[in-house]
């Protein structure tokens, strides 16, 4: 796919081009490198100024280039400890609700797609109505809390993250692209409808195990939401509930007494939200540009029916 | 008198065949149990929950216990102006969202067309995609370093400058924009992939054939890209269309969602319901107004759906 656009590009470049298309090419060049950097300079910023020194923040600002070199915000974010409890326990959500929601919706995708299933219509409305109408926050708040008692428990962010419809039809719009026949042939050897999943599909099915993995690991490392509605009073948070918590805290502290009564400099807030935001981000900066063609393939597949 | 009556037959042989049906297949349906049980537990035991909007909701009492109201919550938030107002935000910023979104994905993705070097290609729309994978969480953070008044990005060089610092966070009328802003920062690089694809699926031999006949740049834009597009375009926007009342609720509320100073000029249905939930335990009030919402959804999805079912048959949902 890759090869035959750059073909189709070289090709174009053989004709001769007119003085607009030298023009449209330019705007293109200024465009897309200015849109590039703005994309990351707030995270250049964040970076620089986590290794700014908390007076220099507070006198003179965030900076792209620190002009006091420090690590003393990683050292306190790294002493207080918990912040690799934080990871352990993210790591830990993350593994297991990727593995076993991916166990789920391939094999939920898999049978909906089987057109000898006489049941996959009936399934498939029963799995998609979910998306279309839904109880709304209170009622699941309510159920959660009072019915499930999850209050307080990992499990309230672990379950709720796990499946969905749109990475079941994801799903199955991959397993759609496995051959029917392999699922024939399995038959005719006599294996079982589990086994010719597990054994044939599962195999064929990579890249949408790569796909839909990757969207459930995003969103797990990412997940601040369920957390802030159930892990309000935890100690060990999720990374980005963690973060959220120092973000928020800090800034409704300096909102609300900042420049007014309280001299807030002794607490290094500034530098410590940055720290904190770079170690919480960190792995999802170093791994996402070698992922980036699975989600890739996630749009083009299921864009629009998503 | 001997000749079995059909009608009566038929109930037995349905029923033989539902079994066996359900016996050849029973190992499908295992399959599925696990989604089944799932989607049971989490989207629809809470259904019934919805009864707290019609109650006056007593937390000794429980849903089902509080004394019923009928549609007074439904009339409060009503009368209140409140619901108009969320509603008008909400589809506001959504329209907004939706026009802006589809049309700088599409610049960006005829821009993209126009580099030649592979590798500034690659390494541009790698860049252009990073604010996709990282949190809403972050996100606010970002923003609050780029604008606060005391150490923000934007002030720092208002100061070099010689200029007053703006107090962004201490005043509301600027923050439509500045959301507007941070979303498309935010999914514009993820947006533009899908455009990008549908213009690198044009038949190269009708470029090169425009060219040969003198089309200039422009008008290979005018008459070739954007007419391929269209579909692409249409369908994107219907169903975008079908969400108008769902709001970004992570972006409004890592931006300004602790702020009322903030909030208030921008306040969108779910922020509304989310305050209403974990703030003020006002369970009623919050599932009249996701009721109220969740009913428009449906409606707007079925609507567009029909649509969608006329104009482009493969792509309709259901």
């Amino acid at each position: 796919m890759a090869k035959k656009q750059d073909d189709m590009l070289d090709s174009v470049s053989k004709v001769k081009l007119t003085g607009s298309d030298y023009v449209i090419r330019g705007i293109g060049y200024v465009f897309i490198s200015l849109f590039a950097i703005a994309s990351i300079f707030p995270f250049l910023i964040i970076l620089g100024t986590s290794f700014e020194t908390e007076e220099n923040i507070i006198a003179k600002g965030v900076t792209l280039i620190p002009r006091n070199f420090t690590t003393a915000a990683y050292d306190l974010v790294i002493k207080g400890g918990t912040i690799w409890a934080s990871y352990g326990l993210t790591i830990v959500l993350t593994v297991t609700g990727t593995l076993i929601g991916l166990f789920i919706c391939s094999m939920t995708g898999y049978a909906l797609q089987r057109r000898d299933f006489p049941f996959r219509n009936g399934i498939s409305f029963f799995v998609y109505f979910t998306s279309l109408f839904q109880a709304g926050l209170a009622p699941y708040y309510l159920l959660m809390t009072q019915g499930y008692h999850l209050n307080n428990s990992y499990w309230a962010v672990l379950l709720p993250l796990m499946v969905s419809s749109w990475l079941i039809i994801l799903m199955k719009n991959f397993a759609k692209s496995v051959p029917h026949e392999l699922t024939e042939s399995g038959k005719i050897d006599g294996a079982g409808d589990f086994k010719i999943f597990v054994s044939i599909v599962l195999p064929m099915l990579k890249p949408g195990l790569a796909t839909v993995g990757l969207f459930l690991a995003l969103g797990y490392w990412n997940e601040w939401y369920q957390s802030s509605l159930f892990l309000q009073n935890m100690t060990v948070l999720p990374l980005q509930y963690r973060l959220y918590k120092i973000v928020n805290e800090a800034s409704s502290l300096k909102n609300s007494v900042a420049s007014q009564y309280v001299d807030v400099s002794n607490l290094p807030s500034e530098s410590l939200k940055m720290a904190t935001a770079m170690m919480t981000t960190g792995p999802i900066i170093f791994l996402y540009p070698f992922v980036q063609r699975y989600f890739i393939g996630g749009i083009t597949v299921g864009a629009v029916k998503g | 008198m001997t000749t079995i009556n059909p009608k009566k037959a038929a109930p037995y042989s349905v029923q033989g065949s539902l079994r066996k049906k359900i016996w050849n297949s029973k190992t499908l349906i295992l399959m599925c149990v696990p989604a089944i049980i799932y989607f049971i537990a989490f989207s629809y035991a809470p259904l019934p929950g919805i009864y707290v909007a019609f109650v006056n909701y007593n937390y000794r009492k429980g849903i089902f216990g509080s004394p019923f109201v009928g549609l007074k919550n439904f009339e409060f938030v009503a009368n209140s102006g409140k619901l108009w107002m969320l509603t008008k935000n909400t589809i506001l910023f959504n329209l907004a969202f939706i026009v802006l979104d589809n049309l700088l994905a599409v610049i960006v993705a005829i821009l993209l067309k126009e580099i030649q070097s592979k590798a500034f290609r690659k390494v541009s729309q790698t860049m252009m995609f990073l604010p996709y994978f990282i949190s809403q969480v972050l996100v606010g953070l970002l923003v609050y370093s780029l604008l606060n008044s005391d150490t923000g990005y934007l002030n720092v060089v208002r100061g070099a400058l010689g200029l007053e610092p703006l107090k962004l966070y201490k005043t509301g009328d600027p923050w439509p924009l500045i959301i507007i802003l941070v979303h498309l920062w935010q999914k514009t690089g993820y947006n533009s992939v899908v455009y990008f694809a549908a213009i690198m699926g044009i038949d190269a031999a009708v470029i090169e054939a425009s060219m040969i006949d003198g089309a200039n740049a422009w008008q290979k834009i005018r008459y070739i890209i954007l007419p391929s597009l269209k579909p692409t375009i249409v369908i994107l926007l219907l169903f975008a269309l079908g969400g108008i009342v769902k709001g970004d609720f992570g972006l409004f509320w890592n931006l300004v969602g602790r702020n009322p100073i903030l909030y208030q000029k921008v306040d969108i249905i779910e922020m509304f319901v989310y305050r209403a939930t974990i703030s003020d335990f006002n369970f009623s009030t919050a599932s009249a107004v996701g009721l109220y919402q969740s009913l428009i959804g449906f409606i707007m999805v079925i609507t567009v759906n029909a649509v969608v079912k006329k104009i482009e048959p493969d792509y309709s949902l259901f």
